[in-house]
């Protein structure tokens, strides 16, 4: 046997039985395809969301620029001002433009693919990166410290149990998918994070092109690649990550050296490959431009100009390669910064930390327009000014839970930790139906069935949550042995004593069904 | 194939460095702390081999920790059950005692190879619990076992094939001349001692004879002792192939007849194959697996021509192997798979992670249970093996301690750390890596660079790369690319340490950081 076999082969063992007293470990079955072909099939909606960190507090100021506030910003920032001449127009909008590196949103938006929401932030602004970063993840009150994340909240609410019982058929994929060294914060759930990372350098690409990372000539260098090339096949979802990635041979040309399209790109190619995770995260560092921001010969050139472009084209490509995949109606993207900068730069050509910002949400779905108003510069300011906030940030999440992933308003405030205005930022018609129900089932244990391998005797133990229940016992190849129970039973806990024929020797599934809950166990005989 | 290298026996000299001392505990305990590097750096090699290779004291026997749950009508709250009468049903709770107290030894251990071999004899000679299920006998097991590993091998077979649990494991206990049971005469030979080498040609027929001379051995459960019963024992001459040079065991009657024992050993330990096979298993156990026609030469033999020399006693072996040029060659330093137990007590070792106060019995049993548990989880349960062969990784050919790790058990290992380092709390104590704490031990943990380098040189056997630390990086910078964010998160926090929100971002920042560093293959190598 080849040794990568052996390995593909080593992995698939079935561990079964007792190990320790008051413990067991259950059958590791979740990709069998025999449990695949008894579990049923949910559809929750595909809608999948991208989000697009700008790390450091983008200087929303030039980035969506307010003409009518154009004299009155010549007088605070002066130094690094674009010339009105250069400035982007948007389609039906006379006071509100775009910085000039970023045609590819320009472009976008005049197609009605883009929702600007002016003026973004939260009271009692907090100026320190890491805290006002933890805030925008975790959406807490500024005077709040709490441990989990929106999104991990968000994905918790769907699938409680995770990670016991995935994954499954229903949740095959990694429920979110952060690109990059490790999981954002934003994905934190109650207990563990309800996303995986994955690396956009060579890391990645090994996995997708399934190329081995070079390693010395030596046992160190062997047992390395062995342990990568087990973990590369383990259930962590590296393999259909692979999976899906492979599927995708074509898509829409990418900028190159472009940070975040690279990490575009492979959103894009997963989501297209099949993967049905929920929330993608990218991000793009550099934006706490203290100094430098600008040129000095050109304001249209510097370090958030490029930026701005980078972030630009790597959108417009993005969207591009949406439709030219066909997936344009399922996806959309949000930009999110901890925080702009001050309306009034400093001596060194750049800003200082800030508050409210524009954000940026774009798709097919989206309500093409500006949400809220130009920001008011006041005619007189000292350098600490920062512009007001029109908008909580948590209810643009509020508002994209609701009208994108479909959850109802009551579950919103659990979520959310309180109750947020609702904004029309994404068409409506989104959300037709909602099934969450199996999803947060799974990973509950609705059926034991004990000893297990069992000889003669077999109790099986099951809890229905009341109406119809049954329980089959099938053998691997699908073909129906016993029906244990199949009636209509009172809410509660019950057992089952089975009495095995002599002819039962080998490894059955014991498929239990209540409702739209199915949950199938492995069981072995020994008889 | 890879070797790890050509060098022999001879021995090195020189003091241990920061690196050396990581790679001489970690082979030899389980695990390290950063106190116990310390305590060794600077050490000339040849002292701190002696000083591995005293054994240790004998720890304080297991307890009722129960007794909350479970009422023990025999044994008070934090007293001994090893010497209480059996009790099926305390059984399930004195096993978890006995299991949880095991590992709690190796965790706590001083700085002493003892419980390492005593994890090396677990495997070499050993017994499962699901199939001797008194926790009573295993923990004399042992104890026989503690007393002799750094002691003389021919002592420790003999004591081994009348110890009660081994009698009952491999069915000593129902060999009698009427129905002799071969099963612990064979696995004496081809597991124990003489191995299943090219050279260790025994015949069916030595099996039988041996079995013969092993007769009327029997476990008295009451005083939890080995008696002989000589009305049960074969008196007839047993007589061996021509590998054992047809020797023949005169028969013997009466209590005289347990004499054969003694002389079937020392016919056994007539073979230098014993001490090849005894070498060949512990080059395995604590360098690597795979041995070469070079390495059977230049490692194989002449250290088992020390075991030999030196009259079977084990601790000069295992001082000619720590101090040998090959076990020193720096091929060897990352190419050892840690087995579950030295990722699991390596990892709490490592992150100092606390432990509730020992008199606290129901919770310090308890949370030692977790190790216990996630190393079974792993396939290491302690005391209990998956047969007499041992664990598979260290036989199974061909892939032998690569067994270890495979699709599920690497992500169970990825789980393990996870939980621990974001914590949850057993029996009302919160089990949990502290990483703000183990951090601060660190040279200076405002430096992001440093903190790299230096966190990976410990946890890391293997000299990490560039990308790597440009990726460890991007984590504690939050993506950005100067180095004062780090600093100034940290500085914040040490300036303000009951700042809940600054505390917060530097334990989640601390949390990802390590977290990716237990995520990867090179964590699993030492």
């Amino acid at each position: 046997m080849k040794r990568r076999e052996f390995i593909k082969n080593s992995g698939k063992v079935i561990a079964l039985g007792s190990i320790l007293p008051g413990f067991s470990i259950s059958a590791l079955a979740a990709h069998n395809s025999m449990s695949d072909m008894l579990a049923a099939s949910a559809n929750l909606n595909d809608n999948v969301l991208v989000m697009i960190q700008l790390n450091g507090g983008n200087d929303g100021l030039n980035t969506l620029i307010p003409l009518d506030q154009y004299s009155k910003l010549s007088l605070f920032r002066q130094n690094i001002l674009i010339p009105e001449s250069k400035l982007l127009k948007l389609n039906g909008k006379d006071a509100t433009c775009l910085h000039p590196s970023m045609t590819g949103v320009q472009s976008l938006y005049n197609e009605g693919k883009v929702n600007f929401i002016q003026g973004v932030g939260y009271p009692n602004q907090n100026f320190s990166h890491f805290r006002s970063t933890d805030i925008w993840l975790s959406g807490s009150d500024a005077d709040k410290v709490v441990p989990t994340g929106w999104m991990g909240r968000y994905l918790n609410y769907e699938f409680p149990n995770f990670p016991e019982g995935f994954p499954n058929n229903d949740m095959p994929d990694p429920l979110g998918i952060q690109i990059g060294a490790f999981v954002s914060p934003v994905f934190q759930g109650p207990i563990f994070p309800m996303a995986i990372s994955i690396s956009n350098d060579k890391d990645f690409y090994d996995i997708v092109n399934g190329t081995d990372t070079t390693v010395p000539n030596n046992a160190i260098g062997k047992e390395l690649a062995y342990i990568r090339e087990v973990k590369g096949q383990a259930q962590n979802f590296n393999q259909v990550i692979k999976t899906a990635a492979g599927k995708v041979t074509t898509q829409y040309t990418y900028p190159t050296g472009n940070k975040l399209a690279d990490q575009l790109k492979i959103v894009a190619k997963l989501i297209k490959g099949g993967l049905k995770t929920k929330v993608y995260m990218v991000d793009l560092g550099g934006f706490d431009n203290h100094a430098g921001q600008v040129d000095t010969s050109d304001v249209t050139k510097g370090t958030h100009a490029t930026l701005l472009k980078t972030l630009s084209d790597a959108i417009q490509a993005f969207q591009k390669d949406l439709e030219f995949l066909g997936i344009d109606d399922r996806v959309v993207g949000m930009t999110m910064s901890e925080f702009g900068r001050r309306i009034a730069s400093n001596a060194s050509l750049g800003t200082d930390h800030g508050s409210a910002l524009p954000m940026m949400v774009f798709g097919k779905n989206v309500n093409s327009g500006i949400l809220g108003a130009n920001p008011n510069i006041p005619s007189a300011s000292n350098p600490n000014d920062n512009l007001a906030m029109q908008y909580d940030f948590r209810s643009v999440y509020a508002s994209i839970l609701r009208d994108w992933f479909c959850v109802d308003t009551s579950s919103l405030q659990t979520i959310l930790l309180n109750n947020y205005q609702q904004l029309p930022i994404l068409k409506s018609g989104n959300c037709t139906s909602s099934i969450h129900e199996i999803n947060q089932q799974a990973g509950l244990k609705w059926i034991d069935a004990f000893p297990n391998p069992f000889v003669d005797k077999l109790t099986i133990e099951y809890t229905t949550k009341g109406g119809h229940t049954m329980i089959q016992l099938f053998d691997t190849e699908g073909k129906l042995i016993e029906t244990f129970v199949n009636e209509s039973k009172l809410p509660g806990t019950y057992t089952y004593t089975y009495y095995p024929p002599y002819i039962l020797k080998g490894v059955y599934y014991c498929r239990f069904q209540n409702e739209s809950i199915q949950q199938v166990v492995t069981l072995i005989s020994e008889r | 194939m890879p070797i790890v290298s050509t060098k022999g026996l001879t021995a090195v000299s020189g003091v241990l460095d920061n690196k050396k001392a990581m790679y001489l505990l970690r082979r030899t305990l389980f695990g390290v702390s950063r106190s116990d590097i310390t305590a060794f750096v600077g050490k000339n090699i040849s002292d701190a081999v002696d000083e591995l290779l005293i054994a240790s004291p004998a720890p304080n026997p297991p307890v009722n920790h129960y007794n909350n749950t479970k009422p023990d009508a025999n044994v008070a709250y934090g007293q001994t059950w090893v010497n209480a009468p059996f009790d099926l049903n305390l059984q399930g709770d004195r096993m978890f005692s006995f299991k949880s107290w095991l590992v709690g030894v190796m965790l706590t251990q001083n700085h002493s190879i003892t419980e390492k071999m005593g994890l090396f004899f677990q495997n070499l000679l050993p017994v499962e619990s699901d199939a001797v299920n008194d926790p009573r006998m295993l923990y004399r097991n042992y104890q026989m076992i503690r007393r002799n590993c750094l002691g003389n091998f021919k002592t420790l077979i003999k004591e081994n094939t009348i110890d009660i649990a081994m009698l009952q494991y491999l069915n000593g206990d129902k060999n009698n001349k009427n129905a002799p049971d071969e099963n612990y005469a064979r696995e004496l030979q081809e597991l124990f001692t003489l191995g299943k080498g090219p050279n260790s040609k025994y015949t069916e027929d030595d099996v039988k004879q041996a079995a013969k001379a092993l007769t009327g051995y029997q476990v008295d459960k009451n005083t939890l002792t080995y008696f002989f019963n000589s009305a049960r024992h074969d008196t007839s001459n047993k007589t061996f192939s021509s590998f054992y040079n047809n020797t023949t065991i005169t028969g013997k009657t009466g209590a005289q007849g347990e004499q054969e024992l003694q002389e079937l050993i020392d016919m056994i330990f007539q073979q230098q194959e014993v001490a090849k096979h005894f070498c060949r298993k512990l080059y395995k156990f604590f360098v690597y697996y795979e041995i070469d026609a070079t390495i059977e030469a230049n490692v194989i033999t002449p250290l088992s021509q020390v075991f030999i020399s030196n009259n079977w006693e084990i601790k000069p072996v295992l001082k000619a192997l720590f101090m040998s040029e090959h076990f020193w060659d720096t091929e060897n330093y990352g190419a050892h798979i840690k087995s579950p137990l030295d990722f699991m007590l390596g990892y709490m070792k490592e992150m100092e992670i606390a432990l509730p106060s020992a008199t606290s019995y129901e919770s310090y049993y308890k949370v030692l249970f977790e190790p216990a548990k996630y190393a079974a989880l792993i396939r290491q349960e302690v005391y209990n093996p998956p047969s007499v062969s041992g664990w598979e990784a260290y036989y199974q050919l061909p892939l032998y301690h690569e067994n270890w790790i495979n699709t599920d058990t690497i992500t169970r290992r990825n789980q393990i750390s996870a939980y621990l380092l974001f914590g949850y709390n057993v029996s009302g104590f919160r089990l949990q890596a502290d990483v703000i704490e183990f951090t601060k031990k660190f040279t200076t943990p405002s430096d992001p660079n440093l903190l790299i380098d230096e966190a990976l040189a410990f946890l890391h056997t293997i000299p990490a790369t560039a990308p790597l630390k440009a990726s460890l990086k991007t984590i504690l910078l939050f993506n950005q690319t100067q180095d004062y964010y780090w600093t100034d998160a940290w500085n914040a926090y040490i300036n303000d340490p009951t700042n809940a929100s600054k505390k917060n971002t530097v334990s989640g920042l601390l949390s990802a950081f390590y977290k990716y560093i237990f995520d990867m293959a090179e964590y699993q190598l030492y």
